[in-house]
Formats: C-alpha cells, structure tokens, sequence
C-alpha cells in the first residue's frame, strides 16, 4: 500500500549524533541570526566583573590576604557556569510551547537527539563566553598561577559542570514547557548563586547559611577553580567536605548530576503526553 | 481499494477526569481528505495527537500507513506530517533554513534536503521569502511554510490540526489550495476544523466529533441530505415572528430558528409539503412574507442539528423561538 522511504541501514548511534547536531548547528544559526544577542551574552561576563571586581572590590577585604578581583574571577567562572541551566531552559520552554519539540516529536529523528543537540549547542556557546572571561579577568589582574596543566584542568571541571548543568536545564524546560514561566523562574538563580563562597568567605555568615553555602555546587567549582589557579581563597579551620576536596566534589557532583537528569530528561522528552 | 490509510478503533483517552475521547472510530481511504468536524473540546487535536504518535490512547488502537501507532511509532513518524494548531517553526531562522533543518531531522541526505527545500518553497509561493527570517513571516505565510514543513519527507498521510485558524480569509484559501494540490499527488490529509466552510470545501468525507465520539461520516452532500431540505422565510414585518414561527411549527413539527431580524428558517423533512402550501398557511395566519425559499441546508445546520441532538432540548438553544 505505501512506499517506504529507503531508510538507511546505519548503525545504532549514527542517528542520534547526526540528529543531534543538525540541532546543535540550528542554535549557532540562530545565535547568528541575533548577533545583539551575542553581544549581550558576551558582555554580561565582563559588566560582572567590573561590577563585581571594582564596586565589591573596593570595599571588601580578602581575609587572609590576596587581590579581591583574583578572589572574585573563580566566583564569577562559577556564576557565569551555572547561566546555562536558564539558557537551556528557557530555549527547551520555548520550543515545547511554540510546538517545536511536539513536531520534532511526530518526526523520525532520534529520541535523544533533542536534549544533546540543546546541550551539546550550549557547551558551545559556553565556549567564547569562557574565552572572552579570561580575557576580561587578565585585564584586571587576575591570572592563573599554577602552571599550564593545572588551568587546563580547572577549565575542563568549568566545562564538564556547564554541560551536566545543561542537562538539569533541559529537564526544567520540558517540566515548565512555557516560555514566559521559564522566564519568570530565570531572577530565582541569582541568589542560588550568591548563596555561596563565590563573592565573599562563608565564613562569617550563620552556621546554617554557611551550611548551605558550602555545600552549594557553586561553592565547589569556585573553590576547585581557586585551588587550580591558585587563586587566594582562605581555607576556615572547620571546612565542609566540598570545600575540602572541591575537585572531587564538583566531579561527584557532574556526573551525578549526569546520572540523575540525561534518563530522567530523555524519559520526558520521549513521553507521549497529551 | 484495501484497508482505510488511516484506521482508529475505540480509542479512548482521559486526561484526570476528563474524556476526551470515548470510543472513536475512524477510517480514511487513501488518497482522501478527511475532514473531522467537531466544536472546541470535541477531543479532534486528542484523536489527532494519537494518530501522530504524540501520544497514547487509554483504550483502542489505531494504524496509520499500516503501522500500529503505538507499537510501531517510528514507522508511522516515517509516513506522517503533522501541522498543530501554532506555526511550528523556528522564528529566528529563515524559511529555508527551517526546511533544511527540519529535512536532515527526517534523515534526507543533505543535498536531497536541500533540494527539496527549495522545490517546495517554489512550489508554494515562498520563494521570495525564504531567505527572510520566519519572525518577519505574516500569519499566512508561517501556515504554509509550517504545512510545506510537512512535506518535507513526502507523507503518505499528513495531519493538519485546525491548519486555518486564525487566518484572514485571503491566507485561508491560499492553505485550501496547497491541501487540494497535495491531495493531487496522492498525499491523505486529515483535518480537523470548527469552520464547516472549510470542512465543505475541501474534504470529501466528514467525520462529526462531539463529547469524544464521531456521531455522524459521510460526504458533505450525503450529510446535507440526510436532514434534509432547509425552508427560509423573510417577513415584511419583524413584529410577525411570532405567529409566522407558529405556522412554520405546525408545518414541519419543529421549532425555526431566527436567521436574522425578520427571518426564520426551519428544517423540513423530504418532501413533506410544497411551497405554496406555506404560503397559504401564512397568508391565513395574517402574515406577509417577503420571500420563500427551499434550500438546500448548510453544513452549519447539519452541525448543529447533530450536536444539538445529542445535547440539550433544541428549545435551549438561544436562538430558538417561540
């Protein structure tokens, strides 16, 4: 009765990864459909670490010694991580309530397709946002101290954490499905991301704030990327596990978070619901 | 001709408490346009979300192409084209690029997306536009770069949930159009609408959905006749609405309905009296008609007096009078 279209005989995996990144290169086209956009997206770091180096910096004292803005580049390394749980979100919202992903759906592209093609898109766009924060923070003052390999593992965890905090916004963004609550949701992150060792020592703050705080993933990739710098940054007398072991704790943390989010996000995207 | 291209049993879905559908069956031969027919919550984008795959029925089954739709999404997903009810379409990104996109996600080889990009576009009157990003699209034009989006991987049958709505009357027949000439290459479409216009002009069966059911299939014709002729009186005077309404029950056994200020028209079954016979009763009744007319029933009467028979009493219904 019907003509079956010649389906290719490919292996197993060769459709979900050319699937992913016909999506992934749908996300750069549209970056550069929007070039103010990229320009905002760029100059978000820098007026971070203006705003952040020079306004904070002037009045806050590194305890134990040190430049505040080389204190400060590893916190806003973690801050400026953490933004693509919001950009995957919101741009997965977008998609499930302009009908996108329910078309995308009804086609025969992989499963799995869109939730690596939407994170794998974002660790891209991570990338020149990365670039164009060493460049600000070298301009300020900041620099890495430890040597070529030591940097390059930090940037690695920045990297490893970005795409595993890709997942957990894909997951949002399927959950929310709608655009203008995803982006009500947005202002919540901020303070998430304050709520950590990224901009001041916990060590002042109450004991269950600095409970959080400490456990707070930020904390961790900030902590990791000052000991992988070298970075001042002052180890309190009773630290927390993260914070002792900041490395381990941000891997724990990515691949749990990997473990936890790339089924749970899959299982949602692939669901028949309404 | 073998099995209908598309074939629902007894599907059933509900979403909490909610019904959407309770047992509808559907078929639709190949190479038709089936138009189903239904108001606002009728469960027709349920019945049609199943039939894509997008989701799966409480109860029932369905084929699409040959093809379990539950068991064997990925062939159906091969077959099919689905256009919801908004522009799916990536608004930052041209209309060509969207094809494109969406053409290497259905797996055709770069070059073959490509091409087949651009004959669509050319095809359906988007050329000039599809180096302009989607945002600057007007409403109708997003509809047919959405239904061309479609085609992209040649359907065997394409789904257009309510592909009109919302659309000005210029942009609606452009969509009539492309559906007709999709039709002409073999392609079965089925179509959900609230306009029975569109349900008239295009399909060649309807399938009338109220409360998660089709109640009634056929062609548009057969449907206008099985209610038969419609009769239309226009009075000189508004103020005789009344005793004219009166004679007119008395004739056919039902109650009109008012049309307008000064007019009724009321269903009559085949050939129960002839024209003149109602003007007369009207003339005794003291009522002057300005016009009397047999008509064949729009599809909106055959509609509503479907829906209205399983519903509520039609005295209920506003516009009755008397």
């Amino acid at each position: 009765m019907t003509t079956a279209t010649p389906t290719p005989t490919a292996g197993r995996l060769r459709r979900p990864v050319g699937d992913g990144l016909v999506l992934v290169a749908r996300e750069v086209a549209r970056l550069k459909a929007e070039p103010g956009q990229i320009v905002a997206a760029l100059i978000f770091p820098v007026v971070m670490v203006v705003l952040f180096g020079y306004v904070f910096g002037s009045a806050i004292q590194v305890p134990g010694g040190g430049d505040y803005r080389e204190y400060l580049m590893p916190g806003l390394f973690a801050m400026v991580t953490f933004t693509a749980v919001q950009g995957v979100m919101t741009r997965t919202a977008a998609d499930a309530s302009q009908g996108v992903t329910d078309r995308i759906r009804s086609m025969p592209t992989a499963r799995l397709a869109v939730p690596f093609g939407q994170t794998g898109a974002d660790s891209l766009i991570g990338l020149p946002l990365l670039a164009i924060m060493v460049v600000t923070g070298l301009l300020v003052g900041w620099q890495p101290h430890r040597g070529a390999i030591s940097t390059a593992e930090a940037f690695l965890l920045i990297v490893l954490l970005r795409y595993a905090l890709g997942w957990v916004g894909v997951y949002l963004g399927l959950v929310v499905k709608d655009e203008q609550t995803a982006a009500q949701l947005v202002p919540l992150f901020l303070p998430v991301t304050m709520l950590s060792n990224a901009f001041v020592p916990t060590d002042g703050m109450p004991a269950w704030l600095r409970f959080v705080a400490d456990w707070n993933p930020v904390s961790a990739i900030t902590a990791a990327a000052r000991d992988l710098f070298g970075n001042p940054g002052v180890r309190s007398a009773h630290p927390a596990w993260p914070m002792e072991h900041p490395v381990a704790a941000v891997l724990i943390c990515s691949v749990a978070l990997l473990i936890v989010f790339v089924p749970l996000s899959a299982r949602t995207h692939a669901r028949r619901g309404r | 001709m073998t099995d209908p291209i598309v074939l629902a049993e007894g599907l059933n879905k509900s979403f909490g408490d909610t019904r959407a559908l309770r047992g509808l069956d559907l078929g639709v031969p190949e190479g038709t346009i089936c138009g189903v027919l239904g108001p606002n919550g009728a469960g027709k984008t349920t019945a049609v979300r199943i039939l894509a795959t997008l989701s799966a029925p409480d109860a029932g089954h369905a084929r699409v192409a040959g093809y379990d739709v539950v068991r064997q999404a990925g062939r159906v997903r091969e077959r099919i084209g689905l256009a919801g009810q908004f522009a799916a379409v990536d608004e930052k990104l041209t209309g060509r690029a969207n094809l494109r996109m969406f053409g290497r996600l259905c797996h055709l080889p770069r070059r073959e997306a490509h091409r087949r990009a651009d004959d669509l576009l050319e095809r359906f009157g988007l050329a000039d536009a599809a180096d302009r990003r989607v945002a600057g699209y007007s409403g109708g034009m997003r509809r047919r770069l959405d239904l061309i989006t479609c085609l992209i991987q040649r359907p065997d049958v394409l789904f257009l949930d309510e592909p009109t709505t919302g659309l000005d009357p210029r942009s609606r027949t452009e969509i009539w159009d492309a559906v007709r000439a999709l039709v002409a290459d073999g392609t079965t479409v089925l179509l959900t609408t609230q306009y029975l216009d569109e349900a008239d002009r295009l399909a060649d069966d309807i399938a009338v959905v109220d409360h998660g059911r089709v109640i009634a299939t056929g062609a548009p014709d057969e449907l206008k006749a099985a209610i038969g002729d419609s009769l239309d009186v226009v009075l000189e005077d508004p103020g005789a609405l009344r005793p004219a309404a009166s004679v007119l029950h008395g004739l056919a056994g039902t109650d009109p309905t008012m049309t307008g200020a000064d007019r009724l028209s009321v269903p009559l079954p085949g050939g129960a009296f002839r024209l003149a016979d109602v003007v007369r009763e009207l003339d005794r009744a003291g009522v002057v008609a300005a016009d009397v007319r047999l008509r064949r029933p729009t599809l909106d009467e055959v509609f509503l007096r479907l829906t209205d028979s399983l519903a509520a009493p039609f005295a209920d219904s506003e516009e009755s009078v008397r």
